[in-house]
């Protein structure tokens, strides 16, 4: 799960990680009152969305005056920020962040993520501040410091303290640094987080330091024990079918294609999509109805495919171990009587009970084109696609340019 | 021989109550020579009673001292999971299967912090289990669709690699065993793992191994079988068309700073010297092929 920078950087203050002074908006009046509050002469306005890149996108101004806050936030709030990260839909910022300029001498960044390898948390820290981290990565990666922290010890003073050193702290501010990195594998740790970004880690003109951004994501496996960061959730940020799905217990992601995907398994979901491609067509989603799907489930998500509008056909692929191909044919029949269906449906069924479920589904009368094996499916749907797509440009008189 | 479990491999069931450790107890139970392999159940309220005949004790190592086994089984409920490895590990058990899906990485971390040095393997989580067909199943896996035979079979997933032995028994190749390490950031056995058991292993020809985007542990297992393999590797990869960053089902599928892509994963396979099934309708054709027959 993800959250806005203004939340990760009120639970990083918990942990006594230093952050600038700043208050969440949701409207420009508050914005200008925030600016009010906190005094001073320059103000950060910045877009809160889950999406990296925001400056690049235009979503984070410096404010030299308490009008331009007012213009700013008037300009920002409402905005459809586009990042590399967002894709080209964009996102619409809802939320603002009001902040204390602040003097910068110097930028670093800092993260810490899992390092599946090793099976540890791993710590890094660079001296390439607030740039591209990932291109430091790809084309510099000496230039990024790693520890790897044992989880029955933590990071220790010396491990803070040498990879302080190596990125080119010293003197007073070293301690200080070193204070701080401890301090965030804490509040990683504790929180069940899957990444905290700091970048960049400012060193301010007074020589202090600060975490001028801030990015944290957890793990959704871990929610149930910290139900105040669950709270956090914004479901602004995320994909409307994908929430809907996420209520039934399936794991959806929408896709830009026209072929609806309905698979048991995350793999074989996967294999599915990648096998439309190969044989010419584009999936719409990614969905996965899980091992020990109901025939309720199993017509919630078909009733989701359904209401994408780029949707033209449906290919449905069951690999029935534990789970049952006559349940899913019901959820089949049950969802296509529901909710009308309007495009052509291609199903493959294998494994327990296959042969009643292709029963099932013949004496169901609903048109279902069947398939005998995933090559079999994927062109047959691909080419059900193609019929479609035409009639429904037939059905549409040319308009001219 | 085949790898890692075979009829004479004794078996506890660790959530054996539970739902879901009940009704995979009993299909496994049922499955082959299921009724020696499984002998014990464990659940800390229930030491003294039985499952359907198999007697149920309150912890790991009295199952043990009772009745030899000597691999677990675990299905106990996520926030419980990691716990229970831990006792099977301090009980020193060979092997521990754990299905259980859902469990917080950061218990996975210590979990897997606590087995080093330890002589206890672990499978999972989050994955189907194993199985040596016709002689033992242990995990969820449809058994009726497994033959023994002479290819292994090595996957981070549950139902692609039914597909993958539903496609080998269409070519008419049984398996010598099927493991799926499971979907997970931070697990047990890897690839890499699992391969050097089946190039030891005199019973298996030729290793089908199935992968998915998400860490490197395909990269590795390639550069492994390169230098050292003794057999033909056929390797099929999934998730092609994911998009960077969204997590496809598994927690460790995606594709993250830009690592862990499909296309990455095949070119170092393919580089490897490894025999590639671009189609996943394929997978059992091109093992054929490659075992040249």
């Amino acid at each position: 799960m993800k959250i806005h920078e203004y939340q990760a950087k009120y639970i990083l203050h918990q942990f006594g990680i230093p952050i600038p002074r700043g208050h969440p908006c949701f409207s420009v009046d508050e914005a200008v009152a925030a600016a009010e509050k906190l005094g001073g002469s320059t103000w950060v306005v910045k877009a809160q969305i889950h999406a990296g890149g925001r400056g690049k996108g235009g979503g984070v101004k410096i404010a030299r005056s308490l009008d331009e806050v007012k213009q700013f936030a008037a300009k920002i709030l409402g905005m459809t920020l586009i990042t590399p990260q967002t894709g080209p839909q964009g996102q619409v910022v809802r939320r603002l962040l009001i902040e204390q300029g602040i003097d910068i001498r110097k930028e670093f960044y800092i993260g810490l993520v899992v390092d599946r390898g090793r099976r540890r948390v791993c710590l890094m820290a660079s001296a390439e501040g607030g740039m591209d981290i990932e291109q430091v990565a790809a084309d510099h990666p000496e230039k990024i410091h790693k520890v790897y922290i044992d989880p029955e010890v933590g990071l220790t003073v010396a491990e803070a303290e040498d990879i302080t050193n190596r990125i080119g702290f010293s003197g007073a501010a070293v301690v200080e640094t070193a204070a701080l990195l401890q301090n965030l594998y804490r509040a990683y740790d504790s929180t069940d987080a899957s990444l905290v970004e700091i970048n960049p880690l400012i060193l301010t003109g007074e020589n202090h330091i600060a975490a001028l951004d801030a990015k944290m994501n957890f793990d959704d496996n871990a929610l149930f024990r910290h139900p105040d960061i669950a709270g956090l959730r914004d479901l602004d940020e995320e994909d409307a079918a994908e929430i809907e799905a996420s209520r039934y217990g399936l794991s959806y992601i929408s896709l830009d294609g026209n072929i609806g995907c309905l698979v048991n398994g995350a793999g074989l979901a996967m294999a599915t999509m990648d096998i439309i491609k190969l044989y010419g067509g584009n999936p719409a989603n990614f969905l996965d109805v899980g091992g020990g799907a109901t025939t309720e489930k199993v017509t919630e998500a078909f009733k989701l495919m359904l209401r994408n509008p780029r949707l033209q056909a449906i290919l449905i692929n069951i690999f029935g171990g534990i789970m049952r191909c006559d349940v899913i044919a019901e959820g089949v029949v049950t969802a296509a009587r529901e909710v009308r269906l309007h495009v052509p449906l291609v199903v493959r069924l294998e494994g327990t009970n296959a042969d009643i479920g292709k029963k099932i589904l013949a004496e169901s009368g609903l048109a279902i084109i069947s398939a005998g094996n995933m090559a079999d499916a994927a062109e047959k749907v691909v080419t059900a696609t193609a019929s479609a797509a035409s009639a429904t440009s037939a059905a549409i008189p040319a308009t001219g340019s | 021989m085949s790898i890692l479990i075979d009829r004479d491999t004794r078996v506890m069931t660790q959530g054996i109550t539970g739902k879901t450790g009940q009704f995979h107890t009993r299909m496994c139970r049922d499955y082959a020579h299921g009724k020696e392999c499984f002998v014990a159940g464990v659940n800390p309220k229930k030491g003294g009673e039985d499952f359907e005949g198999i007697p149920i004790f309150a912890t790991v190592e009295e199952a043990k001292q009772a009745t030899g086994a000597t691999v677990s089984v675990i299905y106990v409920p996520p926030p419980f999971a990691a716990a229970a490895i831990d006792e099977a590990v301090d009980a020193e058990l060979d092997l521990v299967i754990c299905i259980t899906e859902g469990i917080p990485v950061r218990d996975m971390i210590r979990a897997c912090r606590r087995m080093e040095g330890r002589k206890t393997r672990l499978v999972g989580p989050n994955c189907p289990g194993i199985i040596t067909p016709d002689e033992i199943k242990i995990g969820i896996m449809p058994g009726y669709i497994h033959r023994k035979g002479r290819v292994g079979v090595v996957s981070r997933s549950g139902t692609l690699t039914y597909e993958a032995v539903a496609q080998l028994m269409e070519q008419g190749l049984g398996q010598s065993t099927c493991i799926g390490t499971g979907g997970d950031p931070v697990n047990g056995l890897r690839h890499l793992d699992v391969m050097q058991l089946f190039n030891e292993d005199d019973e298996t020809d030729a290793v089908l191994m199935v992968g998915e985007i998400g860490g490197t542990d395909e990269e590795d297992c390639a550069r492994w079988i390169k230098e050292n393999m003794r057999k033909p590797v056929v390797g099929y990869i999934a998730g092609l068309t994911a998009p960077p960053g969204r997590r496809m089902g598994h927690a460790g599928a995606v594709i993250s700073g830009g690592r862990g892509t499909a296309q990455e994963k095949l070119a170092v396979l393919e580089e490897c010297g490894i025999k590639v099934a671009r189609n996943p309708a394929e997978m059992g054709k091109v093992l054929k092929s490659a075992l040249g027959c």
